[in-house]
């Protein structure tokens, strides 16, 4: 017995080492799903705190641009605005519910971000208190970034779509042909968009958004254009490479959107027993 | 190690940490290059620390840089593997006659030779290992090499720099 303490004692730096390395693949492998809680990251209130106040300095070199990106949003937006505004007319419908918003807006500021890993992350400086909630998704004026992942009181972490864990369902602008739409972690300008059958007649230049199937985003929301059409190397499905329309290296203000009917949607997929895939 | 060596070491391994944090972090040259300067702090400590308190400080370097990085865990996986060989290889390249008590195996000690066959392998191996989990599934083990080569080179020429620049003989910092 005391031979083998001996043993083990004298194997104590390798033990622990092998201990650590295990802690580390463990931490490394309940981070990276998808959806789930994290147990530490940046949305902590010390680690969001100190990114924040970077984040308040550098951004303070940009104000400019940033200003003038959301002026012309909102000029794009009041042009929108009219054009829906219906004129004044005697007759008057009230809206069958399904036409009801069922999409509520919320903007904030990223504070932290990376871009040169395969598993990318945002830090945003909302969080609970100001009711931003796990599965929100994440876009601003070029197109989407991501969806929250964890949400701490006072800030919230995001998977970007610069995620290879992060699908988003989608569409071709032109022809309403479905895919999905997904980072291969290689070069942060461009993703690939995922299971378009053989069959379908996309063109370079064409414009994917998203199809608001799962009830993440709103549907029509920009993700790209296509670069690149190839066959794939499956027998079913083309291989279609398209350049992001967010820029990813400077983004600093989103928004993000939340879809209220999440809950009953997701209860009526559990009840026909539909597993609902991201 | 006396008081005021552990203060000087504390002090460099606060100042690293908040460059890596603060700078580094969004340093990317090219997309492929990226610097781990804070690996410096594992790779200055004096020759006689103990393995245990090695491995442990390396963890927990490699956890804090983790929970800014967002990175959970792969910063921690690749330092402390660091913080484990450090006194093997230290031990496989001792000039000779050994080291002395309270020998730093920093640039202005040893001198540039031995430090490129001290610090390039293991700062190559944690550029390699933490590139092979980041890119986990992804495929591209090419992808993997040229970024650990290009980041290794980038981290070790830092290394160098900032030795040169701030690091006096027979002192911490």
């Amino acid at each position: 017995m005391l031979r083998i303490l001996q043993f083990l004692y004298s194997l104590r730096s390798f033990l622990l080492f092998v201990l650590l390395e295990v802690v580390a693949v463990w931490l490394i492998v309940s981070n990276n799903s998808p959806q789930g809680a994290a147990f530490f990251n940046s949305s902590t209130a010390l680690t969001g705190s100190v990114l924040k106040t970077q984040s308040d300095v550098v951004d303070f070199f940009t104000l400019a641009e940033a200003n003038k990106e959301l002026t012309e949003q909102n000029a794009a937006l009041l042009e929108k605005l009219t054009r829906i505004n219906p004129p004044v007319d005697s007759v008057t419908f009230e809206l069958d519910s399904a036409f009801e918003a069922s999409f509520k807006f919320k903007s904030a500021r990223v504070i932290s971000q990376t871009l040169r890993f395969a598993q990318n992350h945002i830090t945003i400086n909302k969080g609970e208190k100001d009711g931003i909630k796990p599965g929100m998704g994440i876009f601003n004026q070029d197109g989407v970034v991501g969806r929250v992942k964890t949400v701490s009181k006072n800030y919230s972490v995001g998977i970007s779509l610069l995620n290879t864990g992060l699908l988003i369902s989608s569409k071709i602008k032109s022809n309403d042909v479905f895919g999905s739409v997904n980072w291969d972690g290689k070069n942060p300008d461009e993703a690939k968009l995922l299971y378009v059958p053989r069959h379908v007649k996309a063109s370079v230049g064409d414009t994917i958004i998203t199809s608001g199937f799962n009830s993440i985003f709103p549907s029509g929301i920009q993700i790209g254009t296509i670069k690149e059409i190839n066959p794939g190397k499956e027998q079913n499905y083309l291989d279609i490479l398209i350049a992001l329309s967010a820029d990813f290296s400077r983004i600093n203000y989103v928004y993000l959107v939340e879809n209220t009917q999440i809950g009953e949607l997701d209860s009526l997929y559990q009840q026909a027993e539909i597993r609902n895939e991201y | 190690m006396n008081i005021r060596t552990f203060i000087s070491f504390f002090l460099m391994g606060l100042i690293l940490v908040a460059v890596q944090i603060f700078l580094l972090k969004n340093l990317a040259l090219f997309g492929v290059a990226l610097c781990f300067l804070y690996l410096l702090v594992i790779f200055s400590l004096p020759v006689s620390i103990g393995h245990i308190s090695l491995i442990l400080l390396s963890f927990g370097i490699g956890l804090f840089i983790d929970v800014f990085y967002d990175t959970m865990g792969i910063h921690a996986a690749s330092a402390t593997f660091i913080g484990f060989i450090r006194p093997y290889w230290l031990k496989v390249i001792s000039p000779t006659g050994g080291y002395d008590d309270n020998n730093e195996p920093t640039l202005k000690e040893m001198g540039m030779g031995w430090y490129f066959t001290y610090a390039a392998p293991m700062i190559f191996f944690f550029s390699l290992i933490f590139f092979s989990i980041d890119q986990w599934g992804t495929g591209g083990f090419f992808g993997v090499l040229n970024k650990s080569f290009f980041s290794s080179t980038l981290t070790f020429l830092l290394a160098i720099l900032v030795q040169l620049l701030f690091f006096k003989k027979r002192r911490g910092i």
